[in-house]
């Protein structure tokens, strides 16, 4: 409490503090929108640090590999054309013999599996195939008139393989020049009269300091397969139109540029006139559930923790297991039962009936206000356990000294609370609370099983009320199978989400009061 | 004037924490609702969907036992779905786990040129909706002819696993960097450190590693539902439990729903209670490393 309110009466006090409030609170707005211009201006200068590299980088390769063939010898210079010829050709058999392999199964994965879906990359494939048919006069048809079959493309997997074959292209080209270095090395070392390293001993480099490439080779690969693959994919199909039109097998779709986003925006298209309305009406929505979902729950949980926690409280461990307990039940099951509790023939509606707040024939879920308010509270019984697992850990790491200095200086429990306990919180998980609101944006659970984002609306896209940018999407993919906006949707979350992680690097990455508290 | 004022202060502090103990009591009470419900309802023994009633007017055991006959709708797949739960969320769990443990520890204590660049690309990557490519998964498992199938699920929830590196990473961090060098001076090589000093420094964040990602199988219904289509062979407790709730049949298989909800629900909150320390040492370390 400050100084000046102390010993005050009550009718003094109340209003100052509540304008000291007011403006820590115009102050903390205004700190954020400074480091939001801030992490902005971070953000164009680091592309412009990225392109710089990448034109440094491409400039200091072909140095490197043009000095590499004009010193290398006639080992080293054969690998530019077969690789590992300067590994097997200096005594490193097995390894000359990988690369090589590598380098044949790629030319051969390449021509027979990959190569005929990269030559149709640029349209996504243009027949829908023929059957067998009579036409002597075709140059195609064989000795008895008839021209072979021809199978349909499929714009979907030659989409999907082309992908698949450009990273494994990638991948090949750095090995190829990975070969170039280890040839060029081998030739120094040997001309600088030394043994080069055995097999034996580069495995064992493999468990000591190359131990990195041993622990990360199976995650990567992995993730490439289950991860990248799939992203590059669709953020590609957000610039088709893949759509339930212009679905394979049977139909063909292809490039389009631009074209999803300005429907996106402009809703001139005439089957998609609701889209930007949509789109605005579920942006605006996801964000007031998300302030609503992130704070609330947070503060409940940190009240909730500081009850549990408080000195002379008895039974911590009964009271703690009562909320963990609902984190271990799964949540399709959890709010699914909250959903018939719910159900307007439903014990809830009932209760709520008999206490005269309700008239006959509510529903919580029916009417837009009302399914929006309760998504809130039960969103509530779902995140304030995990804010109170959360928060009770950093709670007990506050200085105790603070708070028995300001028991001297005559401050009351909720002085406490406003003056010492929040700033610390707000401070340690400051980051947490906004990775929190990225994570509620993307809050699928909830909304799906609880509303399905009813109720349903007129003027909306495939969407409801209570729909989220994320569950739209998800309609979109599976009900509608308009992949190609649903892709188009998931890039502008990715944008919101990465411009939100933004202002999370400028709060944490350059911690400037980091001894604020210690 | 002293004695008085410890006294008052006494009386404030008894008065404050029976009011706290009584809204901690009110608390417990509306969380415990929705579980209590759901449990009640698993015995409930009239048929019908939802009734009014909190309590229900007669018990039974026969939801629990009819899961287990043989009827036109669930044909007694019930035992099937949750064997391959059991499966999928054991196999889930030893592979996401490797994975988890294998990429943090990379990215705590080796240093590798690769390594911020990775780290980025992994961040960057997860800003886009998990959804987003569902399509494409499919694709990719239809190709690979594992679509309706729990192995494809396999692939589903452990594949990108070592992308959640995060917590785990924040854990080894916290381990002294002289334990290596001290095993380094021993001769000790970087693999031997992983497996012989910091898994056994690490152990409560395997165990959290482990238990998320062992229950992570029995929750999802998204996923399972796009893989396993319309293969009811296959299903996980989730998809089926959901798909006889989903029918137009609701009013019969409510109760039955419950039932199995229970039976789910029971062995993963044993288990999560049994383990909860960790689970909490885990979510609290996540969250201030950010």
């Amino acid at each position: 409490m400050n100084d000046k309110l102390k010993g005050q009466p009550f009718y003094i006090w109340i209003p100052l503090g509540i304008i000291d409030l007011l403006w820590s609170i115009v102050k903390s707005l205004y700190e954020f929108v400074v480091s939001l211009f801030l992490s902005l201006a971070q953000f164009f200068v680091s592309i412009f640090k990225v392109i710089y590299g990448l034109s440094v980088g491409l400039y200091q390769g072909v140095v490197t590999y043009s000095t590499i063939f004009r010193k290398g010898d006639y080992k080293t210079r054969l690998s530019f054309l077969i690789m590992g010829s300067g590994a097997f050709l200096n005594k490193q058999l097995a390894k000359g013999i990988l690369y090589a392999a590598f380098q044949l199964i790629f030319i051969l994965l390449m021509v027979l599996f990959f190569g005929p879906y990269l030559a149709k990359f640029n349209t996504l494939g243009d027949t829908l195939g023929t059957p067998v048919r009579f036409d002597p006069t075709s140059p195609l048809a064989d000795v008895f008139g008839y021209v072979p079959a021809q199978e349909a493309d499929n714009s979907m997997i030659i989409l999907l393989l082309s992908v698949a074959g450009i990273i494994l292209s990638i991948i090949f080209v750095y090995f190829y020049f990975q070969n170039l270095r280890l040839a060029y090395e081998n030739q120094l070392t040997i001309t600088a009269g030394k043994q080069v390293p055995t097999f034996k001993q580069e495995t064992n480099r493999l468990m000591n300091d190359k131990f990195h490439i041993t622990v990360l080779s199976w995650p990567i690969f992995f993730a490439f397969i289950f991860t990248v693959l799939p992203l590059v994919f669709m953020i590609l199909i957000a610039f088709t139109e893949f759509d339930r039109f212009h679905q394979p097998p049977g139909s063909l779709f292809t490039w389009v540029g631009f074209d999803n986003f300005v429907n996106m925006f402009s809703g001139e298209n005439a089957f998609y006139s609701r889209l930007p309305g949509t789109l605005w009406a579920i942006l605006e929505w996801s964000f007031i559930w998300a302030i609503f979902a992130t704070f609330l729950n947070y503060f409940f949980g940190m009240i909730l923790a500081l009850m549990i926690n408080k000195k002379g409280i008895r039974l911590k461990v009964v009271w703690r297991t009562v909320f963990v307990l609902t984190i271990a039940v799964p949540q399709f099951i959890s709010l699914l039962i909250i959903r018939n509790f719910f159900n307007d023939q439903g014990p809830f509606v009932k209760f709520l009936f008999d206490l005269g707040l309700v008239g006959p024939g509510y529903s919580p879920f029916a009417q837009v206000d009302s399914a929006r308010f309760w998504v809130i509270i039960v969103n509530l019984w779902v995140g304030v356990p995990y804010s109170m697992l959360i928060t009770s850990g950093i709670l007990m790491n506050i200085p105790q000294d603070l708070y028995e200095s300001a028991t001297i200086d005559g401050a009351g429990t909720i002085a406490k609370f406003f003056k010492i306990t929040l700033p610390y919180m707000l401070f340690v998980t400051g980051p947490y609370l906004l990775t929190a609101f990225i994570g509620n944006i993307n809050n699928f659970n909830i909304i799906y099983f609880l509303t399905g984002g009813g109720p349903s609306s007129q003027t909306m896209f495939q969407a409801g009320q209570t729909d989220l940018l994320v569950t739209w999407l998800f309609k979109l993919t599976l009900f509608d199978s308009d992949y190609k906006m649903a892709s188009t949707l998931g890039i502008l979350i990715f944008m919101i989400s990465s411009f939100l992680s933004l202002i999370i690097f400028a709060k944490t990455g350059g911690v400037k009061n980091e001894d604020t508290f210690q | 004037m002293k004695f008085n004022m410890f006294k008052s202060k006494r009386a404030q502090e008894f008065i404050s924490n029976t009011l706290i103990h009584l809204f901690l009591f009110f608390l417990s009470i509306i969380w415990l609702i929705p579980i209590v419900w759901l449990i009640l309802q698993s015995f409930r023994l009239e048929i019908g969907s939802v009734s009014t009633r909190f309590f229900p007017i007669g018990y039974t055991l026969s939801n629990y036992t009819r899961l287990f006959e043989y009827d036109v709708i669930l044909q007694g797949k019930f035992p099937v779905w949750f064997m391959n739960t059991l499966v999928v969320a054991l196999v889930t769990m030893v592979i996401s786990t490797i994975l988890v443990l294998l990429t943090s520890y990379a990215f705590s204590r080796l240093r590798f040129p690769a390594r911020m660049p990775l780290m980025k690309l992994i961040l960057v990557l997860g800003l886009f909706p998990g959804f987003m490519a569902m399509i494409a998964v499919y694709n990719i498992l239809r190709l690979m002819g594992l679509t309706g199938s729990i192995i494809g699920l396999m692939f589903v929830y452990s594949g990108g696993a070592g992308f959640g590196y995060y917590i785990s990473k924040g854990y080894f961090d916290t381990i002294s960097k002289s334990i290596d060098e001290a095993a380094m001076i021993d001769g000790a090589s970087r693999a031997q450190i992983f497996w012989q000093i910091i898994l056994p420094l690490s152990k409560p964040i395997v165990i959290f590693t482990a238990i998320t990602s062992f229950i992570g199988p029995w929750g999802d219904f998204i996923f399972a539902r796009l893989v396993l289509g319309e293969n009811i062979d296959q299903y996980t407790v989730a998809t089926g439990l959901v798909w006889i709730l989903d029918r137009a049949n609701i009013n019969e298989y409510f109760t039955r729903f419950a039932a199995g909800s229970v039976l789910v629900a029971t062995p993963i909150t044993i288990l999560f209670m049994f383990l909860q320390r960790y689970y909490v040492s885990g979510v609290t370390g996540g969250s201030v490393k950010g």
